[in-house]
């Protein structure tokens, strides 16, 4: 096995471009998946099988389907249908749109999990239903899902590389840009490897330390 | 689409079926080796599985098919036939994924169970063999029934890397008919319908191992949300 640290070196200020990337795409793709996976678990309560049905067999699909197709998707089909974005902001809203069906199930799960007499005493104290949900259950359901939803965090970390696929440089796309520049494939996949290793075990100690914090 | 546009699709859900068996029977080896090390008694040896966990746990499956690909053949020398590239980078990937779900399981038998197998003095090849396992297994079909479906839509990644599978001859399809939408509706509606029958059947799968258990079908609000970690894995409550 031949290791050249020049090729690394040079690779360097691309790793920084691609990782600035990568984290562009993690922050905006989580901030779309918390806010619509909660508007998705939200409307799932509602009392109409018109709502509930198709609702809950949209989400189904996309999560069982695979995001790299629906990446496609939205990439070739939204500009026959007049809407252009840029190849980024599609890669964005696709994978807050695919996670946003995960965390939705972790909501659910966040609010059933809130005890009956909670319900009961916000009932006896005649709140109105919108300060139930913000004042007394919501605030505990978030408490107990922050855990679940930092896990999503770290996958949706590990699913970034694919929006390569539509022309996206973030690491996995500098580092094959420059693979094939240089021709040297060994030095660039090897480390952005590392570099997800570390960005992930880091994150996974990050949110052990808050789950620890959320516990009491 | 003409006929042979469809034999081009259908040649591609047969590439993708036998990928999906090839890693799902690596990852599944894999995960019940490296689960059952993690409960071993030498600390080496459970460092050791933990160390494998965490570094294909912690990579990116495109990533590591990227390099299984392009960096295996250069260093290494060894040059596979695609369906095993992928399977193999596949198989490692999720087989960490599932070690954890092995390793949580196990886990989870009740110590007293372990403690009577120890009374009895069996060898701790049979306490794993005729009393844990077959207590864990169940436990563990929900989890792996998830962790399937996610294999399914990690075998679309291949198609980067020019493996004619289902999501490679969509694009085809795509470049020669220029009709994005009517393709890639069809396509992801093929890898809805493989999800389901996997859904199912795993279901009946954990109906059967559970008959006489005494133990519910289907997780809990409560297992939800004290799901081991498994990053990018799981998320639908069976």
């Amino acid at each position: 096995m031949k290791w050249d640290w020049s090729a690394v070196s040079g690779f360097m200020p691309h790793f920084w471009d691609g990782l600035l990337v990568t984290l562009q795409i993690l922050a905006l793709g989580s901030l779309i998946s918390f806010a619509l996976g909660l508007v998705w678990a939200l409307l799932m309560r509602v009392p109409s099988r018109w709502v509930t049905w198709p609702l809950g067999a949209v989400t189904e699909f996309v999560r069982n389907t695979p995001l790299l197709v629906q990446l496609f998707f939205l990439f070739y089909v939204l500009p026959e249908w007049g809407l252009t974005f840029s190849a980024l902001a599609t890669g964005v809203f696709a994978i807050g749109l695919h996670y946003s069906t995960y965390t939705m199930q972790v909501y659910r799960a966040g609010i059933e999990a809130v005890p009956v007499g909670q319900w009961e005493a916000a009932t006896a104290l005649n709140l109105p239903l919108r300060r139930t949900w913000t004042a007394v259950i919501l605030p505990q359901a978030v408490r107990r899902v922050v855990p679940a939803l930092g896990n999503y965090v770290i996958s949706m970390l590990k699913d970034t590389p694919m929006v390569m696929a539509i022309t996206v440089l973030e690491l996995l796309g500098q580092a094959r840009l420059y693979s094939q520049e240089h021709f040297q494939f060994t030095e660039p996949l090897t480390v952005i490897g590392v570099a997800f290793i570390l960005i992930s075990y880091l994150a996974s100690l990050l949110m052990r330390a808050l789950e620890r914090r959320l516990a009491h | 689409m003409t006929s042979g546009l469809w034999e081009l699709v259908l040649k591609g859900v047969w590439v993708t079926i036998q990928l999906l068996v090839c890693s799902a029977l690596l990852a599944m080896a894999v995960s019940f080796v490296v689960g059952v090390l993690r409960t071993h008694r030498l600390w080496i040896v459970r460092f050791l599985a933990g160390f494998y966990t965490e570094v294909f746990r912690g990579t990116s499956a495109l990533v590591m098919i990227f390099w299984v690909y392009f960096v295996l053949p250069i260093s290494f020398g060894w040059q596979l036939v695609p369906l095993w590239a992928g399977s193999l980078a596949l198989g490692l990937t999720f087989g960490a994924y599932g070690s954890e779900i092995v390793r949580g399981a196990l886990n989870a038998v009740d110590p007293a169970q372990k403690e009577g197998g120890i009374a009895l003095s069996f060898t701790p090849w049979q306490r794993m063999r005729l009393i844990l396992l077959p207590q864990a297994v169940p436990e563990m079909i929900p989890p792996f029934s998830n962790l399937l479906i996610e294999l399914l839509k990690g075998t679309a990644l291949v198609s980067i890397m020019g493996m004619g599978d289902l999501a490679f001859s969509g694009n085809l399809v795509r470049l020669a008919l220029q009709e994005s939408a009517e393709i890639y509706t069809v396509v992801l509606l093929i890898y809805f319908v493989i999800a389901f029958l996997l859904t199912r059947g795993m279901r009946g799968l954990e109906r059967k191992l559970k008959a006489g258990t005494g133990k519910p079908v289907g997780s809990t609000a409560d297992q939800e949300l004290s799901r081991p970690e498994t990053t990018g894995v799981g998320g639908a409550v069976a």
